[in-house]
């Protein structure tokens, strides 16, 4: 009898556990694949290839990992992305053969002022949503195109190059053999997983996205928690736009625009529910490293490279069953909740 | 009056239904004849609304035999239901507001052209004739969710009836209708009725009751204890039917009467005046007293749930003052409730507790920012919940179990215990015994006790007499939207309570 329930229970822990090791065992096994069906994917070299080809989508997936945990979703993160990286090339000296109207400022107050406009643009996107009420999805698809328009304008079908010292430091350096990305990204991630995990703050987004209604109930500032989120959100793609146009080398209109379904996919493959208040930012870099392993090992197999992208999707499908599907087993064993 | 000579179109005998193990129908005969206002009245469980889902084919499986026009039938849907030309309208009413009149007169059997598509001047012509027929007056252009309430219930019956139902079921149809309302509702059920169809009038307005029908009967523990004729009965017989005699001991105390203590010199904390949120309570003024328990009573509907949330911040009122320890105070959201020292238990547990969190992070989520200003003390917050596991008596005591895991009444004290450990100035519990078992309950009276020992201000708000009844010392009583009564140091019963309501 007694064994029973342990047995129960175990079985228990190890369903509610499904979201987490769902995604590793994917990614051990795409390794495992990967390792197996090429010669050149395991090695240092390549190792170093994927943590970079993988940083600027980890820096917007970190802010959209907040915003996912509060069940709400961010699709302006690459266009804010690609809007700031524009606009601290826009106030940087370009090349005169560069022909575009802009505003040469000091390295630092090209920065501040390239964070102020991602940090406005998520103000607008937080209004929009906790003042106004319009859904995240809709306020941050007017912000997509909003954020576009802005790159359109600045850059006016041109191509910028320079960017501020510090910024193509951080972006297309390396310290030893460890590009400075991946450090940034690195930091980003650990600041996202601290918060989370340690902050009062990071408490409160947990329990907004787990239950809002009881949030609220409870005394928490639902709104304002949204608010700072969507904050935290359209700032990390700033960061994340402006290492990328360094790490790109240039600075022009759609640029990110594959970021978006990225950065979501690798929060959601991670394991973070769709629903809110269930993962973090230890499943976000298992996803981010099951979609640049993949990304990564299909370039080292002979594969039809048009193939790479129906792949793609296909995982991404059987993430979201698996999502959805966890889910449900948790409401399942909660009976009342 | 109808026909003493009228065929019964619905006659059911020895009805007996269980769930589970709990009976709660025991052998009812009930009978409806043609051109028949019937009424149904009891308290909460009493087996009104099981009778009534056992008509509507609701409810299939039961012991007993249910006949229409002498037929014996046993439907297996409501479907089956409705095609035998029944048709109910709940309290909450299933319209489509934001299509027009026609449309939803017309839902479940829109008129087609020939070509298929939607015959547009035949389905406002068709539902301008039906709602005339009733005597009703509105444009079938309009938006169904502009109408007044009143309206959209006339509107959601004359579809019932288009849809071809002779026999109506009616759910509390006036708890929420203002006087004239009311009247314009009982000129088209007495219109029907003159035209031969029969109509089930479930209320806990015995007013009402007593006012449109034309037989009642009542409902006490799954029995129909008597059938009779409205003009030969009043209130008084109804009240003394529904609560009945010989019960067990500690509703003895509430049938005999309780004796209220209020404390008039106690210096006020909460004060309340002339609170209006249209539609839902008007003109409301109250003073709750540090170390008393204010209960404010009201059936389902009464305004009472509203005011409760708007004490929290999280309705707002379109007039009036709110006053904490005689400063007036904003309460826009529930944070600025909680910052000013109000607390609050909705009357659903899912309403503020995270079922897939640990306990502790339940008790403490509205404490946080007092055991640290940025970072989180996990240990801190699990000795806060373990000293109040171990004083409300949570089972189990563990308190990083998920939350779910626990028993309803044991969610309920973790829901009070969030708001223990600092104590607010005014608690506000809302149905905080619903759905307990006997020792949960007394558990939560104790809590309650308690507290009010530490000079706080309590309100209980509730639709249950016994609840208010175990917890009150003074008692507002609320009816449509209007406190209508207060009980202060006097004997108060339960058939007080109800007659006043």
């Amino acid at each position: 009898m007694s064994e029973q329930i342990a047995v129960s229970r175990a079985t228990m822990r190890l369903q509610g556990q499904l979201r987490n090791i769902a995604p590793f065992l994917t990614l051990l096994l795409l390794v495992a694949f990967f390792s197996i069906a090429s010669d050149s994917f395991l090695s240092f070299g390549n190792l170093q290839n994927i943590l970079t080809q993988i940083s600027v989508t980890g820096i917007i997936a970190v802010g959209l990992t907040f915003v996912i945990l509060c069940a709400e979703i961010d699709l302006s993160v690459a266009s804010i992305a690609n809007a700031t990286g524009i606009v601290v090339a826009w106030f940087t000296v370009q090349d005169p053969s560069v022909t575009i109207a802009n505003v040469p400022l000091p390295g630092w107050a090209a920065i501040i002022l390239a964070l102020a406009v991602c940090v406005a643009l998520g103000a607008v996107n937080a209004f929009g949503l906790t003042r106004i009420g319009i859904p995240s999805f809709i306020m941050t698809l007017a912000m997509l195109q909003i954020a576009a328009g802005i790159c359109a304008l600045l850059v006016r079908g041109q191509i910028a190059y320079a960017v501020p010292p510090l910024i193509a430091t951080l972006g297309s350096r390396s310290i030893g053999p460890v590009p400075w990305i991946v450090i940034v990204t690195a930091m980003f991630l650990l600041a996202g997983h601290v918060v989370l995990t340690y902050t009062r703050f990071g408490r409160y987004v947990y329990m907004t996205g787990g239950n809002r209604e009881a949030a609220e109930y409870s005394g928490v500032n639902v709104r304002a928690i949204l608010s700072v989120v969507m904050i935290i959100s359209a700032v990390c793609s700033g960061v994340a736009g402006m290492l990328g146009v360094a790490y790109f080398g240039s600075a022009q209109q759609n640029e990110f625009d594959t970021y978006l379904l990225d950065s979501i996919s690798a929060v959601v493959v991670g394991g973070t529910s769709l629903f809110g208040g269930q993962g973090g930012i230890g499943n976000t870099i298992i996803g981010l490293f099951v979609l640049g392993v993949l990304n990564n090992g299909l370039d080292h197999v002979n594969i039809d490279s048009f193939l790479k992208i129906l792949i793609r999707g296909l995982i991404l499908l059987v993430a979201l069953v698996i999502n959805v599907y966890a889910q449900r087993i948790r409401g399942a064993a909660g009976g009342t909740g | 009056m109808p026909d003493p000579i009228a065929p019964e179109v619905i006659a059911l005998s020895g009805v007996t239904k269980s769930f589970g193990g709990v009976t709660a129908l025991r052998g009812v005969d009930f009978s409806l004849a043609a051109g028949e206002i019937h009424g149904l009245v009891g308290e909460n469980g009493a087996g009104k609304s099981t009778l009534m889902k056992i008509i509507a084919g609701v409810h299939t499986g039961y012991l007993g035999e249910m006949r229409i026009d002498r037929q014996p039938v046993h439907f297996a849907s409501p479907r089956d239901a409705r095609a035998a030309g029944i048709g109910m309208v709940h309290q909450e009413l299933a319209i489509m507001p934001d299509l027009s009149v026609a449309e939803n007169v017309h839902m479940g059997a829109l008129p087609l052209r020939k070509s298929g598509l939607l015959d547009w001047p035949g389905m406002r012509r068709g539902a301008a004739e039906h709602l005339a027929n009733l005597g009703i007056d509105i444009d079938p252009r309009t938006r169904m969710g502009d109408l007044p309430l009143g309206l959209q219930q006339l509107v959601e019956i004359a579809r019932v009836l288009f849809s071809g139902a002779r026999i109506i079921i009616l759910d509390e149809p006036t708890s929420a209708l203002a006087p004239p309302e009311v009247e314009r509702l009982f000129s088209v059920l007495r219109r029907l009725r003159d035209a031969g169809r029969s109509i089930i009038f479930i209320s806990h307005f015995l007013d009402d009751v007593l006012a449109i029908c034309d037989r009642v009967t009542v409902f006490r523990n799954g029995h129909a204890i008597a059938t009779e004729p409205c003009p030969r009965i009043n209130k008084r017989w109804i009240i003394d039917r529904m609560i009945g005699a010989g019960h067990e001991a500690l509703e003895e105390t509430y049938l005999t009467g309780i004796t209220l203590r209020s404390k008039p010199d106690a210096p006020v904390v909460l004060q309340v005046e002339h609170l209006d949120r249209p539609g839902t309570y008007q003109d409301v003024s109250l003073r709750a007293r540090a170390g008393e328990v204010l209960g404010i009573y009201g059936f389902l509907g009464s305004g009472q749930l509203e005011l409760a949330h708007t004490l929290f911040g999280r309705l707002r009122a379109s007039r009036g003052r709110i006053a904490l320890d005689g400063k007036p105070v904003r309460l826009a959201s529930t944070t600025q409730a909680r910052r000013a020292g109000i607390a609050f238990l909705p009357e659903s547990r899912r309403m503020m507790l995270f079922g897939s969190e640990p306990v502790f992070k339940n008790v403490t989520i509205s404490i946080l920012d007092r055991i640290g200003r940025v970072w989180l003390r996990p240990r801190v917050e699990r000795k806060i919940a373990a000293d109040h596991a171990a004083r409300l008596r949570i089972r189990p005591p563990d308190v990083q179990r998920a939350l779910r895991t626990l028993s309803g009444g044991n969610q309920q004290k973790v829901a009070l215990a969030k708001w223990l450990t600092h104590l607010p100035r005014v608690l506000v519990l809302s149905e905080p015994t619903r759905g307990m078992d006997v020792g949960a309950k007394d558990d939560v009276t104790k809590i309650v006790r308690g507290l009010v020992r530490q000079d706080i201000a309590v309100i209980v708000v509730s639709a249950e007499p016994e609840t208010i009844l175990s917890l009150a010392d003074r008692i507002l009583v609320m009816k449509k939207g209007r406190i209508v009564r207060e009980f202060a140091d006097e004997r108060v019963s339960k058939d007080r309570l109800l007659e006043a309501s």
